[in-house]
This record gives structure tokens, sequence and C-alpha cells, in this order.
């Protein structure tokens, strides 16, 4: 057993030789390996602020194509292409109003139904499910996130439609349609699809985002938080309502704003369920046009240039509709943390 | 050493490949209508056996095609709806039909069976318009003596996407009816006055399955293919006809073929007694000027091997293919009007 004993202070030295021969070496070598690596750093530097400013400009150079490729469109049109339900590709006259109107109510319909389940699913999950029960059920509602979005409207086309047109709208119209003031939001054969069947499968699609995003938040909620209000007598709700959700409110917001973005976008899905007709009505049986659908369905196909232009500018409307949403959420919760400021 | 030499060689053996076949076959490019997409795929794959030539289209919708094609970006383009001589000319651009095909009203009403129902153009129309609301509507019962209709809404069901199938329905529409040619007119997407609107085939047949009372328009191959209730047409002459491979050539036959007017022709409302009304054509388009003549001489030996070869594939796949005078008018019109930049004939 001749093992060799190396003294403490060598012992670095002979497990890792030499550690920085480069900066310990002669004077001269010290300063080319400290400008190696000013260099490596300014190139590092350079390059994740390229990257960064690599997107502003992608989204500005957007903008500006959008811009100038709908010119044709908005001087026929001007402003009022924002307020004519005409849409008319044969006499070339083009108005924005009926989807514009879908696009935000069908995402509205979504959020209405998407905000109060997803909110369940992750005080459930962060807050009442069984260890065992959190992994598999969290993981299923990621997987949700995944499916493409063909599926989800193949599926509300196929599976969906047919199910909510025989029991679902009928039930709707006789417990609305007997309520004045409320039947014009029930008028029209249950056709199974529609306004409301493009709000229920943009909810579907929109809930595993907020979901997880809203379980993600909560998590962060300290223990020491929760437990002090537990211990003061505080039931499930009060701890959720009163730590937990002013705790997480901005990430909560950023995660109803992503589903939202992800709802006013959305193309096939709703493609597939919202009817596509160039009308507007205050029915939400009755079918109806997003923006992101009429793209999708007569893009491919439109001839003429002013035809071509005015897509472009629903375009162009899609993307301020999606900034001014972003940019509302954002003010938002900078006055809500005025406020707090204010209070404490 | 010995990784260096084995990848020179393999960079070698990939030269030489692509010098190979740089030298034995050709890829052309196509873009456009999606409608001919399988028959174009299909005819691709024979012609790639039989001559080494590739083909590569894609089915990026006839508005894309025909951009690309002025663009020059492909060798040729393809079009479900005709452009014009004005247009043609300004752009320098020949057109041609390649393939056609049908378009069949299908319907989903209580108690009708395929066939059974009978309906005039003008019917048609106006049941488009909203007009006609109901299934056992005096103007429907009168053809169709002997049949119970049910009494039950109509629901007009058409396509959401631009299409050519929607070009050559609406087409034939404002040929029968005054009032749609006025109020709508015809184009790859229109104001439709009532109903609603699926995307693509599927989404038409899907909802006019669903919905009894429905009424929609698709591909004959898609309503073949999925044994929708389909009616039968009242034509020029005045004969009632079933949509079939026979009743499109008929009209395919009688079509007005002009190569001057670069053989815009769509045959909706064509005279003949076996005619069906609904049929068109689908159109290729090339520059008229050929700056790569090789890739052009390639393309066109395609589109007379589709010709000459193609009858029984297109067929299988439920298109009709063009009539023999028809095509002896367009190959003849490639030898006045494909030019090389020296102005010598490509093909």
């Amino acid at each position: 057993m001749g093992a060799v004993i190396i003294p403490f202070s060598e012992r670095n030295r002979v497990i890792n030789p030499a550690p920085n021969t480069l900066l310990s070496g002669k004077p001269q070598l010290r300063e080319e390996a400290h400008r190696l690596q000013r260099w490596g750093d300014l190139l590092f530097e350079n390059l994740t602020r390229f990257f960064a400013f690599l997107v502003l400009v992608t989204l500005i150079a957007i903008l500006i194509s959008l811009l100038v490729t709908s010119l044709p469109s908005l001087k026929a049109f001007g402003w009022g292409f924002l307020f004519s339900d005409e849409w008319d590709p044969v006499q070339d006259r083009f108005g924005a109003l009926v989807p514009i109107y879908g696009t935000l109510v069908s995402s509205l319909i979504a959020l209405t139904i998407a905000l109060p389940v997803s909110f369940g699913i992750a005080i459930f999950l962060t807050e009442m499910a069984p260890a065992w029960l959190k992994r598999p059920l969290g993981t299923a509602i990621e997987l949700l996130a995944a499916i493409p979005s063909i599926i989800y409207g193949m599926w509300g086309l196929f599976v969906f439609a047919p199910v909510f047109s025989q029991w679902v709208q009928p039930a709707l119209k006789s417990l609305l349609g007997s309520l004045p003031g409320l039947s014009f939001l029930v008028e029209g054969p249950p056709m199974g699809i529609g306004m409301l069947t493009a709000g229920v499968i943009l909810a579907i699609m929109v809930i595993p985002f907020v979901a997880s995003v809203m379980r993600d938040v909560f998590e962060l909620v300290p223990a020491v938080l929760k437990e002090s209000a537990y211990g003061l007598g505080a039931t499930t709700w009060e701890v959720v309502w009163k730590v937990v959700l002013p705790y997480t409110r901005v990430g909560v917001v950023g995660g109803v704003m992503l589903g939202l973005g992800r709802a006013l976008g959305e193309t096939m899905a709703v493609t597939f369920v919202i009817g596509n007709a160039q009308r507007l009505s205050p029915s939400l049986l009755a079918p109806g046009n997003s923006i992101a659908s009429s793209l999708a369905n007569e893009f491919a196909e439109a001839v003429g240039d002013l035809y071509t232009s005015a897509l472009i500018e629903l375009g162009l409307l899609l993307f301020v509709i999606t900034t001014v949403v972003l940019a509302v959420a954002k003010i938002m919760l900078l006055r809500m943390g005025r406020r707090e400021g204010k209070r404490s | 050493m010995t990784l260096s030499s084995s990848s020179r060689y393999f960079a070698l053996s990939v030269l030489g490949f692509l010098a190979a076949t740089q030298v034995r076959a050709m890829d052309i490019t196509g873009a456009g209508a999606t409608f001919p997409y399988p028959i174009y795929a299909k005819w691709a794959e024979a012609y790639k056996v039989a001559s080494g030539n590739g083909l590569n289209y894609q089915s990026i919708g006839s508005g894309g095609g025909i951009k690309q094609i002025k663009a020059k970006t492909v060798d040729f383009g393809a079009t479900d709806k005709p452009l014009g001589k004005e247009e043609l000319d300004r752009d320098h651009l020949v057109q041609w039909p390649m393939v056609i095909g049908g378009v069949v009203p299908v319907v989903n009403a209580v108690g009708i069976a395929p066939g059974q129902l009978k309906l005039t153009g003008e019917l048609l129309a106006d049941i488009y318009l909203g007009k006609v609301k109901k299934w056992n509507d005096p103007a429907i019962q009168a053809l169709n003596k002997g049949v119970k209709l049910p009494n039950q809404d109509i629901l007009v069901v058409s396509r959401s996407d631009g299409s050519g199938t929607t070009f050559i329905f609406t087409h034939y529409l404002t040929q029968v009816s005054a009032e749609w040619k006025t109020r709508v007119g015809s184009d790859t997407s229109v104001k439709w006055p009532t109903g609603i609107n699926g995307k693509g085939n599927e989404g038409v047949a899907s909802y006019v399955r669903q919905q009894s009372g429905a009424i929609g328009y698709v591909e004959y191959a898609y309503a073949l293919q999925n044994k929708m209730v389909y009616v039968q047409m009242k034509n020029h002459d005045g004969q009632f006809v079933a949509p079939n491979d026979k009743s499109f050539s008929a009209a395919a036959a009688n079509g007005n073929w002009k190569a001057e007017a670069g053989f815009y022709e769509v045959l909706t409302d064509e005279p003949g007694k076996a005619s069906w009304p609904i049929t068109g054509a689908t159109f290729i388009l090339m520059q008229q000027t050929q700056d790569h003549p090789d890739h052009a001489k390639v393309a066109l030996s395609f589109f007379d091997w589709a010709y000459k070869n193609g009858a029984k594939s297109a067929l299988e796949l439920d298109y009709i293919p063009m009539p023999d005078n028809v095509v002896k008018l367009v190959e003849q019109s490639w030898k006045t009007s494909l030019k090389d930049t020296a102005g010598k004939p490509v093909f």
C-alpha cells in the first residue's frame, strides 16, 4: 500500500494541473488572456443584443410590410373599412366589421368560459389535489395544450357540433328564448356551428394555457404566507382569494393575456366551426366569421390587388387588436401596482 | 487521414451524383390550383417513371399560382378561374385547359334518394338567393311530381374558402339567373346572400350530412366517394341529366374553345342534350417568352404526355380528360405562342 501522500496545498495542482496557465503565466500571456476574455465577453454581449433586437426589427418589418401592402385598400376604403359589414369580392367592396366583431365576441366567450374553469383547475392542483394526482393531472393539462389546432377544429366539426346542436343548443334556446331581452341571443336554428361553438372550442384550447400558468404562479406563493393564514383560521377559499390571488395577480393576468392572445389569433379550429358567414348577427347560434378565419379561407384563391390588399389590411387589424389588448393589460397591471403602493 | 479521404470521396460522389442527375433528368416546378392537385400529382409520378423528369407541383391556390407565374418563380402556374384575354396579353402569358371536373349540388332532406330530386338552374339560384325557403315549395314540387317533399326549411351551404368549385358554381348561377348576376355575380368567393359556409369540400359535405334540410355543392369526386344525395339538373336543352363522366364529357365537347381567346371557356350551361350544366376546366399558365427553354420543353412534354397517356388515371380520380379536338388545338397553340428569347418555338 504505497500510497503517495500529497500535501494539501499541492493537491489542487495535481488533480487539476495548472488550472490557469495562461493567467498565472508570464505577464505578456496574462494580458493576452485578458484580451481574449474581453473579446469573448464583447462577442457574447453583442450576439445576445443582436438576437434581442432581431425580434424588434422583425416586428417592425412585419408592421411596415403589412402597412405597405394594405395601402391600396387603406386608400380605397379609409376608416369606412372598420365600420362596413360589406364583403363582396365580386364588386371589390370590403369592410371588416363582421370579422372584427366575430374575433372579439368569440374570444370573449372563450375567456368567459376558460377563466373560471382554469382558476378551478389551478386551485385544485395546487391546494387540494393529493400529491399522487398532481403530476398526472398537470401533465394531462399540458398535453392538451400540445394538440394541434386543426385537431380541435376537426373534432369540433365532426364530434362536438352534432352533440351541441342536438342537446345543448335546444336547451339554451328554451332557457334563454323565454326570457325577454335575451331571446335575441339564441335566435335561428340550432345548427351546432356558429359563434357560440367557436367560443366553446376556443375555451377548450385556451384552458390548458391559462390553467398551467395559473398553477405555476400559485405554486410560487411562499408556504409561510398560506400557513399563517390557515393558522389564523382562514378557509381554503379565503386563503386563495385573499392571499394567493393578490400575491400572484401579475402572473394570473399574464396567463389570461396569453390565453386571450391565442384565442384572438386562432385560425384553423375557428374556421371549422364558426360557420364563416360574412353577416352580422347578434344571435350566438348564428354563423359568423373571424379575422384569422377569413384570412385562412380566402387568401390562397384571392385574385386581384384590392382583394388581396383588403385581406392584408385585416391582418394589420388583427395585429393592432392584439397589440392594444396587450397594452391594456400592461396598463391595468401598472395601475393595480400603483394602487397597491398607496394602500400599504 | 482515412476520415478526410473518405469524406472527400463522399463529397465527390455527391457531386458526381448531382452532375449525373443534372444531365439525365430535370425537375420542373409548378404552382397553383388545389382542385387538380391529385391528378397532377398522379401524372407526375407516372411521368417520372416514364421519362425520368420530375414535377414539383405546389397546390397553393389559384391566386398564388397566378402570382408566381407572373413573377416567373415557377415554370408553370395553374388556375381554376381562367384569365381573360386582356390580362393574358398584359402579363405575356399563355393559357390552356388541362382537365375537366364537374360540380354537383348535394342535398340532405328527409326521404329524398340520390338522383331523385330534379332542379332547374333558376330554382337553384332562387334557393341560394334565399327566395325559396322550404323543401315543399310549390316550385320544387312542380318539378318533382310524385316525390314526397318534406315540409322542412332549406339550409344553404356554400364554400367559405376561395375555390374554383365556387367559381364554376356561381358562374353557372349567373348564366341562368339575371337576379344572381346583378346581386351576387361569380368569383372564387362571393358574398353569399344566405346560409352557412364550410371550409373545403369536406366542410361543405359534413355540414350537408349533419344538417337535415341542407343543400350544398361539392366536386363530383367528393359527392361520389361519400355517396352523397346528388340532384338531377335541367340543362340548356331542357333535359334533366345526372352528374357522371358522360354528361361532363358531353359538356366539354360542346365547349367553344378558341386559342386566340386564351381558351377562355367556362363549361357552364353548355348546349347539348346530354351536357351536365355545371362543368368547368382547370387551366395551365406559362410565360410566352421562355428564359429557360429547356425547362419549358420538359414542362410541355409533360403536358403532352398527360394528354396522351393520362386519361385513364384521370377517370379513376373522377376527372374528365380533355376531348381530342381540344388537345389538338392546344398543342398547335404551343407552337405559335411559346417561344424562347430568340423567337424560336420551344415545343
